[in-house]
């Protein structure tokens, strides 16, 4: 009985698995299929002669390559930013006194619930004024600190003993270096999460790009796929590669560090 | 030490007191570039910003609740509230569905292999969404798609998925809840693995069977999970853009157009700010009052 149990347990999840890795994995069979064969009747699920020729026009022709600097350089800087404004800021509200220091937190923790579109007008008229719009600093200012982020870092850091921090003051250590060198290195877990989560956002981040990013040399891959996509409705295999190779940095990250991702997750979630 | 002594006040503090140099930054960022934007949304709301004024500001005006009159009076505006609630009450919940439905299987004894497939049912919420819709809109395809392909080896007709108003809001709430299961699965699992295995047990000498067992023991335990999971998803999903703008271009016959959609026409396309922050505003306030409303009835309901 308990084996039969088993059994069906475990065709289920493999069943479900397989559906939920099917569109990644026919996507990628499609990346190498020779134009206009994944369009034929019956559709093909794997390509019998692989190419690479689709990878070649995207980044030949279409540019692909600039779109791909572009979104690891946007990237790669709200990661930075916001590491360490967010963990200065987050270290700060933990275990530093200052004055209005409640009250601030509480009015970030209210405005925790904002949708970020409520905003988005006013933003751009005032990045337009101060000359931003079509740079990458319209995309990596927004972003250079999360109130998500602070309080990321603010939940891991009240753990940190005030007897530590206290003996490195009386040892005439300055509030800087004390960070630098012994509250930054404690906080490398949260650190670690909350870096994963704000290059996985940055990266596949759609809608403020597409706003503020108005001429194609500044385009992110996001935006710059999306407009593709409506150029190239009927090369679905080039489409298939440009998706392939968007999806497969954030993918070989998720990989690679999902344990500090999702254990992220799970402590964020139960606390919140 | 020059940044101790520049802090106003804080020597009234018998604590460090540089605090405001470590907190000031990320904080001037987010009052700068998140909430007086928000602050100023609403006064746009209030006003005729349109491309004149945002070639002159002269040309701006106080309007009062003109705009939203208007909003009110436009029928492209319920035709996307309507969309909208559509994709939030019934993706919302199968995703929340699908999310809890995982969760259960993963953390079940029986399951073998459990790291491998959290790591499949997860890898959708890493993907870039602009790159999934794209690649799910070639698995909708009529005479190509997979879909199609599956339904009429199954002996069911063809369905025309992004082609007809009937079935394109369908076609992206499967997409979104593929999209997003995974991230309230691993949330769902946190709360799983929190309740105290001797509830289970008492259960049981008790003589409640499974199903007996998952209503009064894992239902009502999981209830905070499922008041975080409910909020988190229903503002989510409120947000519902990119996945029409890039499948379906919020049609056909406009079945798909959202809100959201109707925010960045008016204000990124057509220039109409003013009219376009009455609806960012209108969006706030249903998102708002759909995440209050939801937690007064779990209040309600006792748990």
């Amino acid at each position: 009985m308990r084996y039969v149990k088993v059994v069906i347990t475990n065709v289920a999840v493999a069943v479900l698995g397989f559906l939920v890795a099917a569109p990644l994995l026919w996507m990628v069979g499609a990346a190498f299929m020779p134009r206009g064969t994944a369009q034929t009747y019956p559709p093909p699920l794997w390509p019998t002669a692989p190419t690479l020729q689709n990878f070649r026009e995207l980044f030949s022709r279409l540019h692909l390559g600039r779109y791909l600097l572009n979104s690891l350089a946007i990237s790669l800087a709200i990661t930075s930013f916001a590491l360490l404004l967010n963990a200065m800021a987050g270290y700060a509200f933990a275990k530093l006194r200052f004055v209005g220091r409640e009250q601030v937190f509480r009015t970030l923790l209210a405005a925790l619930v904002m949708p970020l579109q409520v905003g988005m007008l006013p933003l751009f008229l005032m990045l337009k004024q101060l000359g931003l719009i079509n740079t990458y600093w319209a995309v990596i200012i927004p972003s250079m600190a999360t109130i998500y982020g602070i309080f990321m870092v603010r939940q891991y850091a009240l753990a940190i003993p005030d007897s530590l921090l206290d003996a490195a003051r009386l040892d005439g250590a300055s509030e800087w270096r004390l960070f630098f060198t012994i509250v930054l290195p404690l906080l490398r877990p949260v650190l670690a999460t909350l870096g994963i989560f704000t290059f996985l956002s940055a990266w596949n981040d759609f809608m403020w790009p597409l706003i503020v990013l108005t001429g194609s040399e500044n385009y992110t891959l996001p935006v710059a796929l999306a407009i593709l996509s409506t150029e190239h409705v009927q090369d679905a295999e080039l489409m298939m590669a440009g998706s392939l190779i968007t999806i497969l940095p954030v993918l070989c990250l998720f990989i690679l560090l999902q344990r500090q991702l999702i254990g992220g997750i799970m402590v964020g979630g139960v606390k919140g | 030490m020059p940044q101790k002594t520049a802090t106003v006040g804080a020597r009234s503090y018998d604590g460090p007191s540089s605090g405001w140099w470590f907190a000031g930054p990320a904080v001037a960022i987010i009052a700068v570039f998140f909430l007086a934007p928000i602050a100023a949304s609403i006064l746009l709301s209030l006003t005729d910003f349109d491309i004149y004024a945002l070639a002159d500001w002269q040309n701006l005006r106080f309007v009062g609740l003109q705009n939203y009159i208007q909003l009110f009076h436009t029928y492209r505006f319920w035709v996307a509230l309507h969309n909208t609630l559509y994709f939030v009450a019934i993706g919302g919940p199968l995703s929340v569905a699908a999310s809890l439905g995982a969760a259960l299987l993963l953390e079940s004894k029986l399951t073998r292999l459990k790291v491998v497939w959290r790591t499949v049912f997860f890898a959708p919420v890493v993907t870039t969404l602009v790159a999934v819709a794209i690649v799910w809109r070639y698995l909708y395809h009529t005479k190509y798609g997979l879909f199609n392909l599956a339904l009429t080896k199954l002996g069911f007709e063809p369905i025309d998925w992004l082609g007809d108003p009937h079935w394109a809001m369908p076609a992206v709430i499967f997409l979104a809840v593929w999209k997003n299961f995974g991230y309230n699965m691993i949330i769902f699992m946190a709360g799983l693995q929190s309740i105290p295995s001797e509830l289970y047990e008492a259960a049981e000498v008790d003589g409640a069977g499974p199903a007996r067992r998952f209503w009064h023991v894992t239902l009502p335990m999981l209830a905070p999970t499922f008041l975080f999971v409910g909020v988190t998803t229903i503002i989510g999903f409120f947000q519902l853009f990119a996945e029409p703008y890039v499948m379906t271009q919020g049609g056909p016959e406009e079945s798909t157009y959202s809100l959201v959609m109707l925010m960045y026409e008016q204000g990124f396309r057509w220039w109409r700010l003013g009219f376009a922050s009455a609806a960012a505003m209108t969006i706030f306030g249903i998102t708002l009052a759909a995440t209050l409303a939801q937690i007064w009835l779990q209040r309600k309901s006792g748990v």
